[in-house]
């Protein structure tokens, strides 16, 4: 069980994982999320399902090394397990027919946009996907997006596709045609900037929240967003909410509650750890 | 008062307000035998009646009187599978031992019972050998047991001993519910809740751990694969004030501020790499046995000042006195009749400071107890940097939200007959505080203990409540 049975680097501290799992992948859907422990010492955190193999029992699941989690993540080889999977958890991406629809995906958030991306190719829609990132070393996953959609490519210095950030890209579409929904999902600021930027346009949003989670079943409230004025956690509310209706400004102070423990924690897991490989 | 408890001797309020060690420190031999000796042994045992799970008190008790340990300990287990929990955990004093003759004489306190229990149950732990055998499986039927805390741990442990065959499904890596995740080490070692864990795993129960029925394992496949369920997942949605102010940062849920203390550790961060915020002025809104918990955690990680926040006085508290006293042995400052209504942060969405009202207690409300009522111009601030806010739960949604057939009641919570546990759906019961809302660790047992009975007549076909 959680053995990790293919990895590959894909892009500078990106990798990506398929993990033996039945139930996870027998019954993941589109938007959801697992929770893993690594060790007995480890912490619980929430990592996207990006892909399902339920034939061969694995779900693949694509990491950026951003804390000491995921740098540990990042040394397990083929072979070796991940103590603890818990999933699949939150809801799934509300799947439709809408006609045109565009997604947006930052970084590491390109993962959770493929299977929903691809759901949406199943029912009918007409895709455009935004990918962006840093620069051309960080982008993943451009050739499984391209078989399903039109891609515009967007990174910081114009190293691939055009240069800028997410929103020019959009700004650009929603100029040139007409779109009936659109998911982005990323770092919590380019999402809110997506979020800002569908409004401008009159375009419904879809988002893909990550914020702080412990038991991700809506036990703790760790994950508590306010939504329309309410709180929601948006491990059983969400993770996917309507992008006008997040209190974007608190979130993004919540995702920063424990950054002085997470750099003492890393800090000294450098200390004896080597680079991400 | 002449005839007194034999004291259990406890860490001192000075040292153990530093560590997480256990705060009591149980009787020794010759304590128990003592305090054994103040049981009268009367006819009339009003004692077992205040048990919710009917042990046989003065049984027990008299071979511990007798120095037979082992016997003692055995009569213990049949009743209970886990006395080692309850001896620490269940409110004795509102239960067996306020019924205690011993206890309504002049100037007596009753029996320690409790004490004794522990006793027993930890001295079988030291010198006893492996003491379950393989009972599940000896019958054909299966039993599904959904969340492995106090109610899912008795049901299926009765069940495994009458030879069903038992499957316990867990969403946390670690059975036991919030024995494991609520209850704090200072309270109840988490090697205690391990050992009776594994007493039942050598019954022969299976354990699915990181499995949530409803998204790992679908309702609909238990109903095909089992004979019967039971539905034990508590009590495990975090109400909050939704004061304003609620999502600054270091403002916990009590849920979220004890799994990350007890089940992940916390307090030995980093070594261990969950973290928590530790506050140097905390405020712990509410007064239950969960308030004190956290406000004696918050106090042990590091807290200069820990403030109880409750809108009421004493006398409403909902807290087991025990713990009321240590908490207040450890310094713990209690404002009575006072309530939050907002949260002050900083630029960085901290959480610095709280505005309260005091409040006045005016005529009796639909609970029986006496309505809180704010007084106007009373407010004032309190500085704090940590927030953990104890006020209760509402049911757990994940599993409910995917047993659309499972009748719920007005509350929200399962709908289950109160002597047996049967639910709405036919085979499936359900017990503790997904059925009550938040109660003890007892009455969960006594829930899952009567549902075990009732699953055994109705897998026998002696009784069968769905039959129309």
């Amino acid at each position: 069980m959680n053995e990790i049975v293919k990895k590959a680097k894909i892009a500078e501290d990106v990798f990506d994982f398929w993990i033996h799992s039945p139930s996870v992948s027998k019954e993941a859907r589109p938007g959801q999320f697992v929770v893993i422990r690594l060790h007995e010492k480890g912490e619980r955190i929430p990592l996207t399902v990006a892909d399902t193999r339920p034939e061969e029992g694995l779900f693949r699941m694509v990491v950026k090394v951003v804390g000491k989690t995921t740098h540990e993540l990042s040394l397990k080889k083929e072979g070796d397990t991940i103590l603890d999977v818990v999933g699949p958890l939150g809801n799934p991406s509300d799947i439709e027919n809408y006609g045109n629809v565009l997604l947006v995906g930052g970084g590491v958030g390109i993962a959770t946009l493929y299977p929903i991306a691809k759901a949406l190719k199943e029912a009918g829609n007409n895709i455009t996907t935004v990918l962006g990132a840093r620069t051309k070393d960080y982008l993943i996953m451009v050739d499984e997006f391209e078989e399903i959609s039109d891609v515009l490519l967007v990174t910081d210095d114009g190293s691939a596709g055009m240069k800028g950030v997410v929103t020019d890209a959009m700004d650009k579409l929603f100029r040139e045609r007409k779109f009936d929904i659109c998911w982005a999902v990323g770092p919590t600021i380019m999402m809110k900037f997506c979020t800002l930027k569908a409004r401008e346009f009159g375009v419904p949003i879809w988002v893909s929240l990550n914020p702080i989670m412990v038991d991700g079943t809506g036990m703790c409230g760790a994950c508590r967003v306010t939504v329309s004025g309410q709180i929601k956690f948006a491990c059983v509310d969400g993770p996917e909410f309507r992008g006008e209706e997040v209190d974007w400004d608190e979130l993004l102070k919540r995702l920063a509650q424990y950054r002085e423990q997470e750099k003492i924690s890393y800090e000294r897991f450098l200390k004896t750890a080597g680079e991400p490989e | 008062m002449k005839n007194r408890k034999t004291p259990m001797k406890e860490q001192s309020p000075e040292s153990r307000r530093k560590n997480f060690e256990e705060v009591a420190l149980g009787y020794t031999l010759e304590e128990a035998m003592a305090e054994a000796q103040r049981c009268l042994q009367c006819p009339t045992h009003p004692c077992v009646s205040g048990c919710p799970v009917g042990i046989d008190i003065p049984g027990f008790i008299r071979k511990l009187k007798e120095g037979k340990l082992e016997e003692s300990y055995r009569i213990l287990k049949t009743y209970n599978n886990l006395p080692a929990v309850c001896g620490r955990v269940c409110p004795q004093e509102v239960q067996c031992e306020s019924r205690c003759v011993v206890g309504k004489m002049k100037d007596s306190e009753p029996v320690a019972i409790g004490r004794l229990e522990r006793f027993v149950a930890d001295w079988a732990a030291e010198n006893l050998e492996e003491d379950a055998k393989p009972l599940a499986g000896s019958k054909k039927e299966k039993v599904a047991v959904v969340g492995s805390g106090p109610a899912g741990l008795t049901a299926a442990a009765d069940l495994a001993k009458m030879g069903y065959q038992v499957d316990v499904f867990e969403a946390f890596h670690k059975p036991g519910g919030v024995l494991v995740y609520g209850i704090p080490e200072f309270r109840l070692p988490k090697r205690i809740v391990e050992r009776e864990v594994n007493y039942i795993k050598r019954l022969g129960v299976n354990f699915y751990l990181n499995t949530v029925v409803g998204k790992t394992v679908k309702v609909k496949e238990l109903l095909s694969k089992y004979d019967a369920i039971f539905i034990g997942t508590g009590a495990g949605t975090p109400k909050f004030m939704g004061i304003p102010g609620t999502n600054l940062n270091g403002v916990y849920s009590a849920n979220e501020f004890l799994t990350r203390v007890n089940l992940m550790k916390a307090y030995l961060f980093p070594e261990y790499d969950t973290p928590i915020r530790v506050g140097k002025k905390v405020a712990v809104i509410g007064a239950g046995n969960t308030a004190m918990d956290a406000a004696r955690s918050a106090l042990r990680l590091g807290a200069d000042k820990v403030y109880i926040v409750y809108r009421r006085t004493e006398h409403e508290m909902p807290a087991r006195r025990e713990e009321y006293h240590h908490a207040l042995e450890e310094g713990i400052e209690f404002l009575w009749l006072t309530l939050p209504i907002r949260y002050i942060g900083d630029a960085n969405g901290n959480v610095k400071a709280m505005e309260c009202v005091k409040m006045e207690l005016r005529e009796t409300d639909g609970s029986g107890r006496p309505r809180p009522v704010p007084i106007e111009g009373s407010n004032f601030v309190l500085e704090v940097d940590m927030v953990i806010e104890a006020i209760g739960q509402g049911p757990n949604r994940v599993l409910l939200s995917e047993f659309p057939d499972l009748e719920l009641n007005e509350r929200g919570y399962i709908k289950a007959d109160e002597d047996t546990g049967a639910t709405s759906v036919k085979g499936v019961f359900a017990g503790g505080d997904i059925v009550t809302g938040a109660a003890t660790v007892i009455k969960a047992m006594g829930a899952g203990k009567k549902a075990a009975q009732f699953i055994h007549s109705y897998l026998t076909g002696e009784w069968n409540p769905w039959q129309k």
